[in-house]
């Protein structure tokens, strides 16, 4: 029974992660049609946003909450300027571009920062279930989770900017005739999808650490998520985490955590040959 | 349609052979008048940590030497190749050694794969090669010169200390190729040769970081101790892991590799007290002889070098066997140096006294059981003087069956 | 006469390329004719790719899962036989049966553009994951560990058909080597040229157009797809030979990148592009590496941004439109090629 509990426990941890590292991309691409390949690197900026200052004497919670989103959020900004900007509406251009400046931000991390894992102990101890032990991170990275998907909702169905958003993605020839600036919206959009890839990389970061090439663990997971959630942001990202986190937790718990990737992968193939418009494919893009 | 179909394909054709063209080096600077040292080690990458250290130890040996007026009369140079944490690339930058910069001896390889891949390239080649790092034993080749430690120096005076204090039941964690897999061959060998038991392990690639399912099973199988084979930054993960579920005080570890990328210095306590180690160099050894090497250290690389340890000294103590055999042999040639590294030859290094011994052509030296303390140091526990290293039954004995080419694996013996 | 002149081009090359590959082991020294082979694999490589995506439209981000298989099943055929005639033929006849089957599922399922991006992409991290998790030495094929993490060292050269005692040395790789590429290269050309290319060509350009016209897109994809694996796994083979030794980085996304990269440098729909394409990139980031000027990843990193943003064509069909203006505003007579030009016709 405990062992159960535990599993069960480390299950949501899996589709939490798995929809914290994606939600990011899948605004940006469910909403823009863009998709952002250099998604593991901004996760990665947000990591060191956190690491750097934290090492400098700033407190934890100020880094995590406030310095990683505003920072990957800025640079989000300026990227979308320099480099989407030019290339909206040709999806394999962009993969190619932002594949480029995947390898730029590696090469940087590397020459600056180097391959020195801290190895910081998460906050908060640790509670004891039967006889087993799980550390209380383990719940706040699932709470904040549920949390970042709900204001998500939020603001793009309750607030002023959001339901201009929605409408721009729908029809942006539309939009731009009501009077909406197009591009000042895909540019808050991008900036926002960037933030919270910061804000993931932020959270994630006194757990796995951070090294200037851990952008590729998440990459090719957020990738598949999203591709396999199809165009509906929130619900496609949702239900293909929770299909994917609880496959391959569950067989790394019988088998290794290889496998269980493995499985994961294995899954998305199968579920983009059945539904190759990934799950919420049939639904109208630029929806919830 | 024709023309210009015609055109491109000429041109076409041209380009390819202007790229062939720019291949670099196409004639490259002959004898420099300078001893030329071969090396490849993983100075980007993952495995950086490891091999910035490394290279820092082989500069402060050549500059010593060289300081002192070189070998034979001449001075000694560095070729150096960045290997990027990647296996292939050892290949090609060996081969490269062995073929363009015919270097007098290569010192090289980090990872136990990189060095299989490498070994039976200079082989082929004649060419005399010192693997200077700590790994799981046994390779028995007589071109080859290993001067790091072996289970037999490691494991075998590591477990000992853990089962008498925390008990019989072990749990292995380990990177997975050959060094984790064939140390945690030698792991189950000698605990049931101390009628203790290895009751489950498992095998992680290095990019592997996520530890909670394992930690679970850990607290399922509750041993009395984890041994530990992490290579690695994306490993270290587990150690943070480990203490935020609440385990460091519950079950106790025991590693074969932390420290030597640093880790003691640079996690928090909270994270790694009390884990315990065993290496033949470790910073906080209380010598003169040490002392002075880590002044000397200093004052090439600054204040800031982080920590040092036994991986990175086995590469000094590497080079100071191979010029004392140099200097015996009073020749550069493979066989005079192989035959002068045989004849019972000694260094004293930052770590004491390494001897080479003949029969395995590993080295004889003094280990250290140490624990991780509060302080950011390793505290040392205990001494044991010169250990011999890994060679049961005497498998291995190069100067009986000096053709001999294998690794012994302790399944086979 | 177009096929005429074309085909005197080709012969020319080939011509070329027997000559270069039989003269330079007996005029440079044994290390050059070693890099010349490395790039002479990856031009290769490069080629299966500029098949698959340049001319047939196939975003396959998985091109090294076939270079990956033809080496490995090189190389275990070969140590497990010791001789080498099967071994290389199992090199390239196991990728084209696993394209054959992969891309069944995927064409005939209609999967295409980005979905079929990811998954090639899955399936090369699949390939990655399960090597490199299999070191444990009780992980065999036949008598060979496949090695895991370590890979598979000191892998056996090729020797004459049928005379295992006669490998081959590094010379005999290069001419090899060397052969092979120009062969694949006329192949593609052939092939290109022919009725089954152009329909290919065709079908990329527009393929509800091609189907309505009577063109199974889902056949030609197939085919395409088996073919480039073919070259894939020969480069693979080539790779082994080369480097004496296979490990799980051939199906690393880094790797996959690498070779997307080429096709990029050099420009899509082309194939001598493709090969200046390799051997540059492949240069360029040996050269970095050797000399920690600066890491080779932030080179790469931008060269990739600014050729897409500013070359989205790549260099050498740049290069040639150069090339072609400043012929033309030479002559000013060859309106014919400027009209096709204009109108996108190669």
């Amino acid at each position: 029974m405990d062992f159960a509990t535990v599993v069960f426990i480390q299950v949501m941890y899996a589709v939490a992660t798995l929809a914290l590292i994606s939600v990011g991309l899948a605004i940006i691409f469910g909403m823009m049609r863009v998709i952002n390949f250099a998604h593991g690197e901004f996760l990665m900026l947000g990591g060191y946003a956190v690491v750097l200052p934290v090492q400098a004497g700033v407190n934890l919670w100020v880094a995590m909450l406030i310095i990683a989103p505003i920072t990957v959020g800025l640079f989000g900004v300026i990227i979308e300027r320099l480099i989407i900007r030019p290339l909206y509406g040709r999806i394999v251009e962009t993969v190619l571009a932002t594949w480029g400046l995947s390898l730029l931000m590696i090469g940087l991390a590397s020459a600056w920062i180097g391959f020195y894992q801290a190895g910081a102990a998460p906050p908060f101890g640790s509670v004891q279930i039967g006889s087993y032990r799980e550390g209380l991170y383990t719940f706040f990275v699932i709470g904040v989770t549920a949390l970042i998907l709900a204001g998500v909702y939020g603001f793009l169905r309750h607030t002023r900017f959001g339901l201009i958003a929605l409408g721009t993605m729908q029809n942006p020839a539309m939009a731009a005739a009501l009077g909406v600036n197009v591009s000042r919206v895909y540019a808050v959009t991008f900036g926002l999808g960037a933030a919270l890839s910061g804000l993931a990389g932020a959270i994630l970061a006194p757990i796995s650490g951070v090294l200037p090439v851990i952008g590729i663990t998440y990459i090719a997971k957020a990738f598949i998520t999203v591709i396999s959630g199809g165009a509906t942001v929130l619900a496609g990202t949702i239900a293909a985490s929770a299909l994917f986190g609880t496959v391959s937790q569950l067989v790394t718990y019988l088998s290794t955590v290889i496998i269980g990737e493995v499985a994961l992968l294995a899954v998305a193939i199968v579920l983009l040959r059945l539904l190759p418009e990934g799950i919420t494919g049939r639904f109208s893009r630029g929806g919830l | 349609m024709s023309h210009p179909i015609a055109r491109r394909a000429f041109l076409n054709a041209s380009l390819a052979g202007a790229a062939a063209a720019v291949v670099p080096r196409l004639s490259w600077a002959q004898a420099s008048g300078k001893i030329r040292i071969g090396t490849i080690l993983d100075l980007s990458g993952p495995l950086q940590p490891f091999g910035t250290q490394k290279k820092r130890c082989l500069d402060l040996a050549i500059d010593e030497l060289n300081a002192k007026g070189g070998l034979l009369g001449q001075q000694l140079e560095l070729i150096s190749y960045d290997s990027q944490s990647n296996n292939q690339l050892f290949a090609q930058f060996a081969t490269q050694l062995a073929l363009k910069d015919k270097v007098s001896v290569v010192h090289a390889g980090l990872q136990s794969s990189s060095r299989e891949v490498i070994r039976p390239i200079f082989r082929r080649a004649n060419m005399l090669y010192f693997y200077n790092t700590p790994y799981e034993g046994g390779v028995c080749d007589r071109n080859t010169f290993n001067t790091g430690t072996t289970p037999g120096q490691l494991l075998a005076n590591l477990l000992p200390h853990m089962i008498k204090n925390h008990g019989k039941n072990i749990y292995v964690l380990a990177a997975d190729y050959n060094f984790g897999q064939l140390s945690e061959k030698w792991t189950r060998k000698l605990a049931s040769d101390l009628g203790a038991k290895v009751i489950a392990s498992e095998f992680f690639p290095l990019d592997v970081a996520q530890f909670g399912p394992t930690i679970n099973k850990i607290q399922a199988a509750k041993p009395d101790f984890i041994v530990n084979t992490f290579v690695g930054p994306a490993h270290a993960s587990f150690y943070g892991q480990w203490t935020a579920a609440g385990m460091k005080k519950q079950i106790p570890i025991a590693s074969q590799t932390f420290g030597e990328a640093g880790e003691v210095v640079r996690m928090p306590p909270e994270v790694s007290d009390g884990i315990v180690v065993c290496y033949n160099y470790l910073d906080e050894i209380d010598s003169p002889a040490n002392a002075a090497f880590l002044q000397r250290f200093q004052a090439k690389f600054g204040n800031d070098y982080g920590y040092i340890g036994d991986l990175a000294v086995a590469e000094y103590q590497g080079i100071m066997l191979w010029a004392e055999a140099v200097k015996k042999a009073g020749k550069l040639n493979r066989e005079d140096v192989i035959k002068a590294m045989g004849s019972g030859l000694a260094i004293s290094g930052p770590s004491g006294r390494v001897v080479v011994d003949p029969i395995t052509h590993h080295c004889v030296f003094d280990m250290y059981l140490a624990v991780a303390g509060t302080d950011k140091r390793f505290k040392i526990l205990q001494k044991f003087d010169q250990v011999k290293p890994t060679n049961p039954n005497n498998v291995c004995n190069l100067v009986k069956n000096p053709n001999t080419n294998q690794q012994f694996e302790p399944t086979k013996l | 006469m177009s096929r005429g002149r074309d085909a005197a081009t080709l012969m020319a090359v080939g011509l070329i390329g027997l000559a270069v590959a039989f003269s330079l082991p007996h005029l440079v020294e044994v290390f050059v004719l070693v890099e010349l082979t490395a790039y002479i694999v990856f031009a290769m490589l490069a080629l299966s790719l500029a098949l698959v995506w340049g001319y047939a439209g196939i975003l396959c981000f998985g091109q090294s899962i076939f270079f990956g298989i033809g080496g490995y099943a090189y190389t275990l055929g070969v140590m497990n036989i010791g001789e080498s005639t099967l071994p290389v033929a199992l090199g390239i006849a196991l990728p084209m049966l696993f394209a054959a089957v992969l891309g069944y599922f995927l064409f005939y399922g209609r999967v295409s553009d980005i979905y079929l991006g990811v998954i090639t992409l899955c399936v090369s991290l699949i390939a990655y994951n399960l090597i490199n998790s299999l070191s444990g030495t009780e992980y065999k094929i036949g008598s060979v560990p496949i090695g895991g993490h370590n890979g598979i060292p000191g892998v056996p050269v090729v020797n004459m058909p049928g005379d295992s005692s006669r490998t081959f040395g590094f010379e005999e790789v290069f001419t090899l080597s060397l052969i092979l590429l120009v062969a694949v290269y006329i192949g593609l050309r052939a092939l290109l040229a022919s009725q089954f290319g152009k329909v290919v060509v065709a079908i990329r350009e527009n393929e509800l157009r091609a189907e309505l016209l009577g063109y199974d897109a889902r056949a030609y994809k197939l085919v395409v797809f088996v073919i480039g694996a073919a070259i894939a796994g020969l480069a693979g083979v080539l790779f082994v030979n080369w480097g004496s030794f296979i490990g799980p980085t051939v199906f690393s996304i880094f790797f996959s990148a690498q070779i997307i990269i080429w096709i990029m440098v050099g420009g899509l729909g082309t194939l001598a592009g493709a090969i200046a394409g390799a051997v540059f990139i492949q240069w360029l980031s040996t050269w970095l590496g050797t000399n920690k000027i600066i890491d080779p990843n932030i080179v790469l990193g931008v060269i990739f941004i600014v050729l897409v943003l500013l070359v989205p064509k790549g260099l050498q069909p740049m290069l040639v439109e150069r090339f072609k203006r400043r012929r033309r505003s030479e002559t000013r007579s060859d309106t014919r090629s400027e009209t096709n030009s204009r109108l996108g016709v190669p």
